[in-house]
């Protein structure tokens, strides 16, 4: 691992993809850094599975490029691309045992006899499931068998491995352990990894980089924190987490922050995504755990914050926080997430929503 | 408890009495018939007496149509087996919009009389039929080439009969198998016809199995395509009883026969699934 890493180890290059008149990939270009961990997010149909399933081979592009260590693999059949893959359904071989599943790709890589013993065995200690090599897929329940499909695809030393929502059909709790446990084992192998989901929580936990994508274009791509606080549009503010909206008119600057004039004639102070100009028509997001409420007879605006006032119209209990939704004066109604408190505000109370103009973002519209 | 033992039994009760009453007490009358005398005045007579299995058995002639007709039908199973596995893939691979149609046409034979469908190959086969007549005109043959009336007419009919069986059956297993899997084995390393070999083919073989045994089966009994499209050392077990029973109304010796063919059936049937394991690839399937 001494040499520089290559940051285009994969390369997509004006990737296209239509099927008939649809258009599931539009004219992409995306690099993806050698061993990092690259999440595909979007809503179904935004293209992602497509463009995973170009990169494996299992379909080919309409048009563009896609290179691997800076070879084109265009006019290379699936089974020369050197790919570990990961289907949602774990798609083990059920005629097979666990072991002939995991030494599978071996078999077809002239690997000696020996070693693939070996290597098997290795693998699946590497999935924490030693000695089940002997046990039919049937045998084993939903998690297991997906890391019996990820030792399947981790033994062959893939160049890149190629995960399609591989969490989807395990239930709640098992979802979080495989998460971690698959981000813990790319780590350790530090091998370039795709992960296509719509699960943001997947995405925002297990990647170097996320890739929004919305009707096959990129929304935006950054590492996680930057998506989420820094999200581009009103599509990847409203994909990631909670998020409000409300409509604005800029007016002037104000040292680092803009002083907007909004719907219902109030003011406030954001934080600007770009150069806006004053009377300009735009957007301001904000995250539901971002805004603070306290009673409205509690409240003093001594402090340079952006006060909504309003009524809680609705709540919902989630365990470790409650969910408000606050009616402002003009009709439109803030989600607000904050943790549970000795006495949670009910429905009907008079609230003041405080939040932060750092918090407070302005999208162009 | 109590209520739970016997509930599925009661809902199963409709289909049970069908199949007793439909099934079993029919092939109760044929075994019991297969002890009766007939008397040289044509009448039956109750008793219990093996006499009719002697006959069968004293001489080489009903055995030797019997297994002539276990052969036949091992043939129509190969060639049904050949020709039926390719369409079914075809249709389990195609994208076609016209496949519905294309199912259509291959349950469309269904539709028609059996008998029709059987008479219609004299029409194509035959001395005046469609093909000699055509090579008459074209001047490849001066006399009609003989085609019909013998053991491949009887095949042809057999596999127009049951290619459908042994299509569907198939079709229906490979539907059965997650594409992802053979998109997997690629990944592995395996070109098309390797992950066929590994993957595809082992999968569809509980319908490979199912259907081999139905059109064994049903070829060991049926007596039309014989009939009809076979010469006269063409017949096969079933013709023979149906001369017996409906010919010469020799009811106990038709039962006697059609009871050696049952047995015979029952204990193939029987090894064919111990053997094939057609219950073991089921089982390891459907757990999964």
């Amino acid at each position: 691992m001494a040499q520089e890493k290559d940051p285009a180890f994969v390369k997509f290059q004006g990737i296209e993809k239509r099927f008939g008149k649809v258009v599931a990939v539009k004219k992409m270009d995306l690099d993806i850094p050698e061993g990092s961990f690259v999440t595909l997010l979007g809503p179904s149909g935004c293209g992602k599975t497509t463009l995973l399933r170009m990169l494996a081979g299992l379909e080919n592009p309409t048009s563009g490029d896609i290179f691997i260590k800076g070879k084109r693999i265009n006019d290379t059949p699936i089974h020369k691309r050197n790919l570990g893959m990961i289907f949602q359904n774990y798609a083990l071989f059920p005629h097979k045992t666990i072991f002939d599943n995991v030494a599978f790709g071996l078999k077809y890589r002239d690997v000696p006899k020996a070693n693939i013993r070996e290597k098997v065995e290795k693998a699946l200690e590497t999935v924490r499931l030693p000695g089940v090599g002997n046990r039919m897929p049937s045998q084993l329940s939903g998690g297991q068998q997906q890391r019996i499909a990820l030792a399947r695809a981790i033994v062959i030393e893939p160049d890149v491995l190629l995960m399609d929502e591989p969490l989807s059909a395990l239930d709640e709790n098992l979802r979080e352990d495989m998460r971690r446990e698959i981000d813990n084992l790319q780590q350790e192998l530090g091998v370039t990894t795709i992960f296509v989901t719509h699960d943001q929580r997947e995405a925002l936990s297990m990647s170097d980089k996320v890739v929004v994508m919305k009707d096959g274009f990129i929304q935006q791509e950054g590492v996680p924190e930057e998506v989420y606080n820094n999200s581009a549009n009103h599509f990847v503010a409203d994909f990631l987490g909670h998020s409000n909206f409300l409509n604005a008119v800029v007016e002037d600057r104000e040292n680092d922050f803009l002083r907007v004039r909004l719907e219902d004639g109030s003011s406030a102070l954001v934080t600007p995504s770009g150069d806006f100009a004053s009377g300009e028509k735009a957007e301001i997001v904000i995250r539901a755990q971002k805004m603070k409420l306290e009673y409205s007879r509690n409240h003093n605006s001594e402090e340079k914050m952006n006060f909504f006032s309003g009524t809680v119209v609705d709540r919902s209990y989630m365990g470790g926080e409650v969910s408000y939704f606050v009616q402002l004066p003009g009709k439109q109604v803030l989600h607000v997430i904050n943790f549970v408190k000795r006495s949670p505000y009910r429905r009907g109370d008079e609230v003041v929503i405080t939040v932060d103009p750092y918090h407070c973002r302005l999208l162009k519209m | 408890m109590q209520e739970k033992n016997w509930k599925p039994w009661l809902l199963l009760s409709p289909s049970l009495m069908a199949v007793f009453l439909l099934l079993v007490v029919p092939v109760c009358f044929v075994v019991v018939y297969s002890f009766w005398l007939r008397a040289p005045t044509g009448q039956d007579i109750p008793a219990f007496q093996f006499g009719n299995y002697a006959k069968f058995f004293a001489d080489f002639f009903y055995p030797s149509i019997l297994l002539k007709t276990l052969r036949v039908a091992l043939e129509t199973v190969i060639l049904c087996l050949v020709m039926g596995y390719i369409p079914a893939y075809f249709f389990y691979r195609t994208e076609s919009k016209l496949k519905p149609f294309l199912m259509i046409l291959v349950m469309l034979p269904f539709w028609i009389s059996f008998i029709i469908r059987t008479l219609s190959w004299i029409n194509i086969l035959g001395d005046a039929g469609l093909i000699n007549h055509l090579l008459m005109k074209a001047g490849i043959i001066t006399t009609p080439f003989a085609m019909l009336y013998n053991e491949g007419a009887v095949i042809m009919g057999l596999l127009q009969y049951l290619l459908p069986f042994m299509i569907l059956n198939i079709y229906v297993s490979l539907d059965g198998i997650d594409r992802s899997l053979t998109e997997a084995a690629k990944s592995l390393g395996c070109t098309e016809w390797q992950a066929f070999r590994e993957v595809t083919l082992p999968l569809s073989l509980p319908g490979v199995s199912a259907g081999c045994l139905l059109v064994f089966v049903l070829t060991c009994g049926t007596y039309l395509p014989p009939m009809i499209l076979g010469g006269p050392g063409n017949e096969m077990i079933a013709n023979l009883i149906f001369k017996r029973v409906i010919g010469t109304l020799d009811w106990p010796f038709g039962s006697a026969i059609s009871a050696i063919l049952l047995f015979l059936l029952i204990i193939i049937v029987y090894t064919y699934n111990r053997y094939m394991g057609i219950n073991q690839i089921f089982k390891s399937l459907s757990n999964g």
